[in-house]
């Protein structure tokens, strides 16, 4: 069966403005909003528009995380995805954990096309799609904004500093979700019905052989350092001559 | 004492400003011992660039056909074999080093850090989460390689003046063929670039065209700035991609920042913290850039920025 395995991560919603608890010991989640990661939703909505274009036959979402986690799952089923695998882990997980544990479910799925999001909205790291193609052995594109199967080959546009890179890389391989690849569907109250019917497996990190690094530590979390707010001028003429005493112009 | 490999980023011919701002942070390692890689086909240029920034004790030359174009999967093995004798492994966290660190990492079973913006020890990092919205402390186990992104909008670039020897090593690592350079669309632009830029004027939403958003490019050369723009302007067409500012686009931190018609959304606003000062434009005066603004000017960009050009011109 020709399959695409998408990992998905649970994040503080986009939309929240996340506060630093004043011990320093993280960030305030009592309470707030947590959704599928945006890049990662992106990504669905790649795979999902794959198959529907009759280029893949099945879309696997996986995600590692706490038991409620499911909820996010089923938000992945309701897009579109045929199963999710949900491997429980409850506390953090370092990327190359992460990426260790996508390995083993790859091992298991014999995906020709492995789709995550670029980066997580939480620790912004846009580490785990690079180590998994590492551990892999297989092709990596990154920061992908456009992507076009044709045959074993995959033909991948990234957004690169310099512009849109072109890369042509043998299936199987890694395609990390940017931006612009594509919008993704809203879920419609019937397709939240349907998911609930659709396979969810889940397994443990030590079901699949994988121990949980625990390599590096948090000491602190702090706010950032504010920028104060400036002065506002009514005018051009005041603008201009403003920024000249202030020696920028 | 830590010795660390920066791998260089260039394009051929020039060496990349991200190395020598991760030269500089390198140095903020007690002890730093700094060796900088540089993998191309013919990297003389490139490596005779990188041993002139001071602080570079050596700098190795690693040529080879593969290495024409910065692929990752290419990359890697080669800068994994390097890494040997390092105790720690710097990329810019630029596209380039985004894609390849990592890589790299999980090659040395080492753990990366992302986005280095402070150094407190040679363990101990500091670096921005929740788009910078949550600074977090990181220690590294001890005795563990640490591999690094390096946020350059945090560093300095260490200046020219410094003389490392250059030696060319072979790196006999096999490596793959999977994965080919296809070609790259760059807007060849005689302005500055948008990353190591003193000035830079960006446009957002209110733009509304493509046609319209020549209104930035005007003040923009009028002012000698590079041009950025918020997601929303590159989505809806109206820049190029390259030209995104923010926690998913260019990091940046020039002398003068103007927001034209741009809201201040969070994630645009990661992108520009480090700005020295920043002006807005936004004809609604409850706009959240105007929180972070050091000059805000409310009123319709239409108006203003034709205005601004005049008054600048004369
Ligand atoms: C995961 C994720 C990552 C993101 N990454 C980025 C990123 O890297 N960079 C980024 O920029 N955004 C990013 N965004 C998007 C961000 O949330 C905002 O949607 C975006 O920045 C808004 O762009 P804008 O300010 O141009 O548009 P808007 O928010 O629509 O603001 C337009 C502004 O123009 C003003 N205006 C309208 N007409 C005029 C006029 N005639 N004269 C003057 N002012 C006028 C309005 O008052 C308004 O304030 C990201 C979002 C997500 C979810």
């Amino acid at each position: 069966m020709k399959r695409i395995l998408v990992c998905v991560k649970r994040v503080i919603d986009f939309n929240v403005r996340v506060r630093v608890k004043p011990d320093g010991s993280g960030v305030v989640t009592d309470g707030v909003k947590l959704s599928l990661n945006p890049f990662d939703e992106i990504a669905l909505e790649e795979a999902l528009r794959i198959k529907e274009r009759g280029e893949a036959q099945e879309v696997v979402a996986v995600t590692i995380g706490p038991a409620d986690c499911q909820q996010q799952l089923r938000t992945a089923l309701a897009m579109g995805a045929d199963r999710a695998i949900h491997v429980v882990h409850d506390g953090g997980v370092e990327p190359l954990t992460a990426a260790r544990a996508f390995l083993q479910i790859i091992g298991r799925e014999q995906p020709f096309l492995v789709l995550l999001g670029k980066q997580a909205i939480d620790d912004d790291n846009n580490q785990t799609g690079q180590m998994l193609a590492a551990l892999w052995q297989r092709p990596q594109a990154t920061f992908a904004s456009k992507l076009e199967l044709a045959g074993t080959t995959a033909c991948v546009t990234r957004e690169v500093d310099a512009g849109l890179e072109t890369l042509e890389v043998d299936l199987p391989a890694v395609v990390t979700a940017d931006l612009r690849l594509n919008e993704p569907r809203y879920v419609k109250l019937p397709d939240i019905m349907k998911a609930k019917k659709k396979p969810l497996d889940s397994v443990s990190l030590a079901d699949l052989g994988v121990v949980p690094g625990a390599r590096v530590r948090t000491v602190r979390t702090e706010p950032p350092a504010q920028r104060q707010r400036g002065i506002m001028v009514k005018d051009c003429g005041e603008l201009v001559a403003e920024l000249r005493k202030r020696g920028v112009l | 004492m830590a010795k660390v490999l920066v791998v260089a980023e260039h394009d051929g011919a020039k060496l990349n400003a991200g190395t020598a701002k991760c030269v500089r942070c390198a140095l903020g390692l007690e002890g730093a011992e700094i060796t900088v890689a540089v993998f191309a086909a013919d990297g003389a240029a490139v490596a005779a660039e990188a041993a002139g920034l001071t602080g570079v004790a050596r700098v190795l030359r690693v040529d080879r056909p593969e290495n024409a174009h910065a692929l990752a999967a290419v990359l890697a093995p080669q800068v994994a074999q390097l890494a040997a004798p390092f105790s720690h492994v710097f990329g810019p966290s630029t596209t380039f080093g985004k894609d390849l660190m990592p890589r790299v990492a999980a090659l040395l079973d080492a753990p990366q850090l992302s986005d280095v913006m402070a150094v407190e020890s040679a363990s101990r990092f500091r670096r921005p989460t929740y788009a910078g919205n949550a600074i977090v402390t990181v220690e590294v186990e001890a005795g563990l390689k640490i591999v690094a992104t390096v946020r350059t909008a945090s560093f300095e670039a260490t200046p020219a003046g410094g003389a490392a020897a250059v030696e060319s090593v072979a790196v006999n690592v096999p490596l793959p063929a999977h994965t080919r350079f296809a070609g790259v669309s760059a807007a060849k632009s005689d302005r500055p670039d948008l990353q190591s830029a003193t000035r830079v004027v960006s446009g957002g939403r209110a733009l509304g065209s493509a046609e319209n958003f020549k209104l930035i490019y005007g003040l923009a050369d009028r002012l000698g700035a590079a041009v950025g723009a918020s997601r929303a302007a590159v989505d809806a067409g109206f820049a190029a991609s390259d030209l995104q500012v923010g926690q998913t686009g260019k990091i940046i931190a020039p002398e003068l920042y103007v927001a034209i018609g741009i809201s201040g959304a969070i994630q645009h606003l990661t992108g520009i913290k480090d700005a020295r000062t920043i002006v807005a434009i936004n004809k609604d005066a409850e706009a959240p850039i105007f929180e972070v603004a050091d000059v805000g000017l409310v009123g319709d960009l239409f108006a203003i920025v034709p205005e601004l050009e005049k008054l600048l011109t004369a």
